[in-house]
């Protein structure tokens, strides 16, 4: 199973990103190797449609959980479809994510947040 | 000919010089804000005719998808997304046709979908044309360019969106003259600094009018001094003005600033070189 974090940097040791659409990456977790494997966010850089292209990414890569700040109607719509389960972000490091959401510490969820959260 | 009417800044008055400028030379009037469409209240047309405005979206046969996401990938707005299937967002779809056109199994057809509306009324013997845009529509390019197809060469006034976006931009294809809007404050004299960008970046010829004017000298007069900009009019501030626009009334019936547009025309027609 694969758990995609939203991150501000390429590195574990870094802080997790509240935006899911925009964030700059996403740290995908394979609890099959232990390992934590970085990609680019396609999304980030999209005149329109950030969090769809976000969400496809996410849904490409196999991912079957995402832990973020704020999901936006239209990537929440694919996230769904695609079966992948959301949980809020806990604190502010990427490395604690995985250990919060095996201990169940982890809120879902279940609502959209506000479109264009991540427009600054 | 055709003589856009612009601002950069909203609530300058783009309405008011358009209106009474098309009532006054009794030309056709079009109201290209298709965002905010208010000509109407103050030209009053009659027997007015609706046509509904759509673009075409794509639309997936599932048992023709081969699930190569070849519609995905080319699509510029990311408007279609594939989970297990192919999801359309149809608000981000410009109807572009992409997707239908590198469909290898020929899965996609398109639909009308409607985002707004055209109207065609008259006033005496004056052609009003207007769009709306459906609220919570984001696109009102379609229905400004399908404004701009329904008109021929005969003299027109297109009354613009504020702003200088690709809704400005549209209906300024192709005009003649542009007559630039403003107020004498210091938002106005910004925002009408990014409008004569524009126009001076599209080659169009142009001129400036001050509304709500009370002292002579001001920042935008020396602005426009400085830049050797013509002005081609001022409006006063004026009680009396506000009055008569909050009744949805034109200036024109007022003797005193029917005078005002008829030195406007004058200064356009000088601008030109032709009589409107």
């Amino acid at each position: 199973m694969k758990i995609c974090i939203s991150s501000t940097v390429d590195n574990i040791n870094g802080m997790t990103d509240g935006r899911f659409g925009r964030c700059p990456f996403y740290a995908i977790y394979d609890d099959a190797t232990k390992e934590y494997e970085f990609v680019a966010n396609d999304g980030a850089k999209e005149a329109q449609g950030a969090g769809l292209k976000a969400a496809q990414q996410v849904v490409d890569n196999g991912v079957e959980v995402v832990i973020t700040g704020n999901v936006g109607p239209n990537a929440m719509r694919v996230l769904e479809s695609g079966n992948i389960k959301i949980y809020k972000i806990l604190g502010d490091k990427v490395k604690e994510q995985v250990d919060y959401y095996n201990e169940g510490k982890l809120i879902s969820i279940s609502k959209p947040g506000a479109s264009h959260m991540g427009i600054r | 000919m055709q003589i856009a009417v612009l601002s950069g800044k909203g609530g300058t008055g783009k309405t008011t010089v358009s209106t009474n400028l098309a009532k006054l030379i009794n030309v056709r009037y079009i109201d290209c804000d298709v965002e905010e469409p208010n000509g109407f209240i103050f030209l009053k047309p009659e027997g007015i005719k609706s046509q509904e405005v759509s673009i075409p979206v794509p639309y997936v046969d599932e048992d023709k998808c081969t699930h190569c996401k070849k519609c995905i990938d080319i699509c510029q707005f990311n408007a279609l997304v594939h989970t297990n299937k192919v999801i359309l967002f149809e608000k981000l779809c410009h109807g572009c046709g992409a997707c239908r056109a590198v469909c290898p199994t020929m899965a996609i057809t398109e639909k009308d979908r409607p985002i707004g509306k055209i109207e065609v009324g008259y006033n005496g013997d004056m052609e009003c044309l207007g769009g709306t845009l459906n609220v919570t529509e984001p696109m009102a390019g379609p229905i400004i360019s399908k404004l701009k197809s329904m008109i021929d060469d005969k003299t027109t006034i297109l009354d613009c969106s504020p702003g200088s976006s690709c809704n400005v931009v549209k209906p300024l294809l192709g005009v003649d003259y542009a007559v630039l809007v403003t107020e004498p404050t210091e938002f106005g004299l910004h925002d009408l600094k990014i409008a004569v960008e524009l126009v001076r970046k599209m080659d169009i010829p142009f001129g400036v009018v001050i509304n709500r004017l009370s002292q002579e000298d001001n920042t935008t007069s020396r602005y426009l001094k400085d830049e050797n900009i013509n002005i081609v009019g001022t409006i006063p501030f004026d009680r009396n003005i506000a009055v008569m626009y909050s009744k949805g009334e034109l200036l024109i019936n007022d003797d005193k600033y029917k005078k005002l547009f008829t030195d406007i025309t004058h200064n356009i027609e000088e601008a030109i070189g032709c009589s409107l």
